[in-house]
């Protein structure tokens, strides 16, 4: 149990006690008048003062303890009983929907509104204070019952009771109630607090409890016009409410689950050098370059985690580089470390970044000098796309002045102009994924990153959206950067291959070179993988055997090593550096494969 | 998935906005004429003889007789049904028992100061709860400055759960009691403004603030926000034309229930700092058994709750074009 469940527990308890023994106790001394001290303010005998009658103000309250949340409870009551028979009554088979519907109006209404009209019908007094705000907390007990009703019904557990030939009392009792049992009673202490509050507020009103009787709200209303003088007189009754009443409102809270918010870094990452300048020649030809990148975010506990780890990658000028391998190999993170947008709160260094000669590290730099550089294209576009924003004006965004319409066109969009008027969740994914693209180089970026831009897509429209997109980009001359599982798929789009494992490069070729060409083992397992239209279609498709080391989790060597059938000794203790085996191709691999190319 | 059948389904949902705006209307004046029928059912709900309780055990028989037939509580109920709509059409709501005033006059007389009331807490509470909890859904995105996200919860929690009479008297003894900064009943003026409006929008103004921070920091992490940062947008475009529609849709949702509390809020409110609304009449109407007075207040308070419910929901399907409320 939480500390504060605990607090809010000895709370209630407390209430409790003070209901029973309250009046016993403080009975003689709240009915004692005392001509001679009319009025008072707070004392050394009276604390909290004294009435018009010279009644003690804080006996007052102890002894009102008992008529208020007995009271409370008992409009809770009415509730509970009037609540779940209207919600019952909603979930029957026949006269539900109308139930629903009166349900449906009365929630509407504010239960203070509620409780002042059932104050008239039931008339002023404690005993139609109770049933009007016992019958105006009614309808959100009813819409309780009902929605837990209506979810454990359609549970697949009670489908298979019935099926199983359970009564249908029997599966009421030995499936559905245990079932809401629990947020039943929160939503019953809940509305213990609530009741609490309206029965002071209809007291507080003169619609409630009635002289010579008190609760909380009436001496609060007959303190209310001392508060000049004897401002405590007033005070200390809407203490006791307050109180009271937050204590039973935060017990019907349910209990809070899990951090929402991912955990923070706690401790300073290891010391890398950050690039406050790029190199003054990054290779002069290239729009994209990353030496020595990482990629770090904390696990549950704040402890660092590398998930992108000494990644090399350079793409030049209108080159087309795929970046292939397993989910958490880390190919996003470095894509989107190359866009500069790794989300908060992953912290990226490196030794040089940079896209377009634009340091994405340099402290100067602010996002608009990114702007017409590199733009990307999300994996879902059916969310990647703002639902509340036409599909125009994002495009238009993107880029202002460009042509919408001509920007639509260009990626074979059929009626251009109605789409862009449109809203996303009006378009077909494979539409809503071209649009994306089009407004991705409607910027005329340098560098075009697709992050498996056909995942989300149905495989009938997947081959015509690659294609409009290889097309788009060899017309726009953006370098582009194609990141996917499917090795197949990129050696299709782009001339050059890079394959993460584990959060680093092991092999850079050329796509020419494929298949026979892979060096690394990881590569020609990948290759081995595919299914080819000569194979024995009854032999079991071929998979890698073992998984890939949690992030962070490789050992110091190769962490290929344990699933490799050439590891080696040296293999499982040191990390093989990616070396060059050819000009243009290169692998991390201390025993690469002999090329077949 | 042919480009036919797409264009075909979005012209059959040319104008979802328009169905649902005439959907919505429709169920809108079904909820009036229920609301009409629950105040006219009000005074035959009472137990006993409804003139006999106005007017007291003492008054004379030949009294109580004359009165039920001014009230036309001796003709048949369909009768009197009918007569009642016809009334509340045309204007004639019947005459109150205690002030001999017609009801239309006596609403017509208390319902500006209430309708500003209550219309200055509305806007104060749509004006600051949403910007209070779009920046602090900003500022807390992520898990950011946890502390002062923690402070945020806990303040707007407490005064969420205060009802409003509390607040009331805890501004007064605060604000007008131990500072003297406003006065505390009976003030004329802007500054007569300051105290009920407060009681009355701090409650809501902390139910919106604390939705909105949850809903911004849901919408930060949704993949639309990365796209627009995607292009570079200034985050003022981010924030205000990317996250803010998304979010104000599902705080706007639950504010139908919210602001309509504000409004019955007032006949508290207007209680505790002797307002010359409706509410001040409302109580002395129901202790005095003044039957006609108070189907007046019933239907004058209910319509207003039933008309702020109906403009949200507008608000929503114009603000979210996917908005599930469309298939309502």
């Amino acid at each position: 149990m939480r500390p504060t469940r605990r607090a809010l527990l000895v709370l209630i308890l407390f209430f409790l006690a003070l209901a029973v023994a309250g009046p016993i106790l403080a009975g003689p001394a709240a009915e004692r008048t005392d001509v001679a001290g009319l009025l008072q303010g707070p004392s050394a005998e009276h604390w909290l003062g004294t009435d018009h009658l010279g009644r003690d103000i804080l006996a007052q309250i102890v002894v009102a303890s008992r008529l208020s949340l007995g009271s409370a409870v008992a409009a809770t009551a009415v509730a509970a009983v009037a609540g779940i028979a209207l919600g019952g009554a909603s979930l029957a088979r026949r006269a539900g929907p109308l139930f629903t519907a009166v349900l449906n109006t009365l929630v509407a209404f504010p239960s203070l509104l509620l409780a002042i009209f059932f104050a008239v019908v039931f008339g002023v007094g404690t005993r139609g204070a109770v049933l009007a705000v016992g019958l105006a907390m009614a309808p959100s007990f009813g819409r309780l019952t009902q929605t837990l009703g209506a979810s454990v019904m359609a549970s697949d557990y009670v489908s298979a009771a019935r099926l199983l030939g359970l009564r249908h009392s029997r599966v009421l009792t030995g499936y559905v109630l245990p079932n809401v049992a629990e947020p039943l009673l929160l939503g019953l202490a809940f509305a213990a607090g609530n009741a609490l509050l309206v029965m002071s507020g209809l007291s507080f009103l003169g619609l409630g409890v009635q002289p010579p009787d008190y609760d909380w709200g009436q001496l609060l209303q007959s303190g209310l016009g001392q508060i000049y003088t004897a401002p405590a007189a007033a005070l200390g009754p809407a203490v006791a409410i307050m109180l009271a009443g937050l204590t039973f409102s935060m017990a019907g809270e349910p209990a809070e689950r899990g951090a929402e918010a991912p955990a923070r870094l706690r401790r300073a990452l290891p010391a890398t050098a950050r690039d406050g300048r790029t190199p003054a020649v990054p290779g002069e030809a290239n729009v994209a370059e990353a030496r020595g990148l990482r990629v770090v975010f904390p696990d549950a506990r704040g402890r660092p985690v590398t998930v992108v780890d000494d990644v090399e990658l350079c793409i030049g000028k209108g080159e087309r580089v795929g970046l292939v391998g397993e989910s958490g190999s880390g190919k996003s993170l470095t894509a989107l470390a190359l866009a500069g947008l790794v989300p908060h709160p992953g912290r990226v260094t490196a030794d040089a970044l940079s896209v377009a000669k634009v340091g994405l590290l340099d402290v100067r730099r602010s996002d608009r000098d990114l702007k017409g550089r590199v733009a990307m294209v999300f994996q879902d576009p059916a969310r990647a796309m703002n639902p509340v924003l036409r599909v125009g004006a994002q495009i238009a965004e993107a880029s202002p002045g460009r042509d919408v319409v001509e920007a639509l066109t260009a990626l074979k969009v059929a009626s251009p102009a109605l789409r862009a008027r449109q809203y996303p969740h009006q378009l077909s994914g494979g539409t809503l994924q071209r649009a994306m693209i089009a407004m991705a180089l409607a910027a005329e970026p340098d560098l075009l990153i697709a992050d498996e831009p056909t995942t989300a897509l149905d495989m009938t429209v997947q081959q015509a959206t690659l294609r409009v997109l290889r097309d788009a980009v060899a017309a726009s001359g953006s370098a582009l950067l194609f990141i996917s599982h499917d090795i197949a798929v990129v050696s299709g789009m782009c001339e050059r291959l890079v394959v993460m494992y584990a959060g680093g490069v092991v092999e850079d070729l050329p796509v020419r070179l494929l298949p026979g060409g892979a060096a690394h083992p990881y590569t020609a397992a990948l290759l081995a993988t595919l299914p080819s239209l000569d194979a024995d279609p009854a032999a079991p498709l071929p998979a890698i055997p073992g998984s890939p080391p949690a992030a962070g989790a490789a050992g110091p060597g190769c962490a290929f090593a344990p699933r490799c059938p050439r590891a080696a000794e040296r293999c499982l203790s040191e990390r093989p550096p990616l070396a060059d085996l050819a000009p243009g191709h290169r692998a991390a691999c201390w025993h690469p494969l002999e090329g077949v190319a | 998935m042919s480009t036919a059948t797409h264009a075909g389904v979005s012209r059959f949902s040319a104008h979802p906005r328009m169905a649902f705006a005439a959907r919505r209307s429709r169920r809108f004046v079904l909820s009036l004429l229920a609301l009409v029928t629950a105040s006219f059912a009000m005074i035959h709900l009472v137990p006993g003889d409804p003139v006999r309780a106005a007017l007291g055990p003492s008054a004379p028989q030949d009294l109580v007789e004359r009165t039920r037939a001014t009230l036309g509580l001796d003709r048949p109920l369909a009768d009197q049904y009918l007569s009642y709509l016809r009334g509340v059409f045309t204007g004639d709501l019947g005459t109150s028992i205690m002030s001999r005033e017609p009801v239309g006059l006596v609403l017509e007389q208390r319902l500006p100061a209430t309708a500003g009331l209550a219309g200055a807490a509305l806007a104060l509470t749509l004006a600051a709860g949403i910007p209070l909890g779009l920046a602090a859904g900003v500022l807390g995105r992520d898990g950011r400055r946890p502390r002062s996200d923690f402070t945020f919860t806990v303040v707007t929690g407490l005064l969420s759960a205060l009802p409003e009479f509390l607040l009331a008297v805890g501004l007064v003894y605060v604000l007008a009691v131990s500072l003297g900064w406003f006065p505390v009943a009976g003030g004329t003026g802007p500054g007569a403004y300051v105290l009920p409006v407060l009681s009355l929008a701090v409650g809501p103004t902390a139910v919106i603030a604390r939705l909105m921070r949850v809903e911004t920091r849901r919408a930060l992490r949704e993949d639309y926000v990365r796209t627009a940062r995607s292009k570079r947008l200034p985050r003022r475009v981010i924030y205000l034309r990317h996250v803010l529609p998304n979010v104000l849709t599902a705080t706007l949702t639950v504010s139908g229930l919210l602001l309509g509390g504000l409004i019955a809020g007032t006949v508290v409110v207007e209680n505790v700092f002797a307002w010359p609304g409706l509410g001040g009449a409302v109580v002395t109407a129901i202790t005095g058994k003044d039957y006609a007075l108070v189907q007046g207040f019933v239907l004058v308070y209910g319509a207003a709750i039933l008309a702020v419910n109906l403009l949200v929901d507008l608000a929503i399907a114009a603000i979210d074009p996917r908005s599930s409320i469309l298939e309502r």
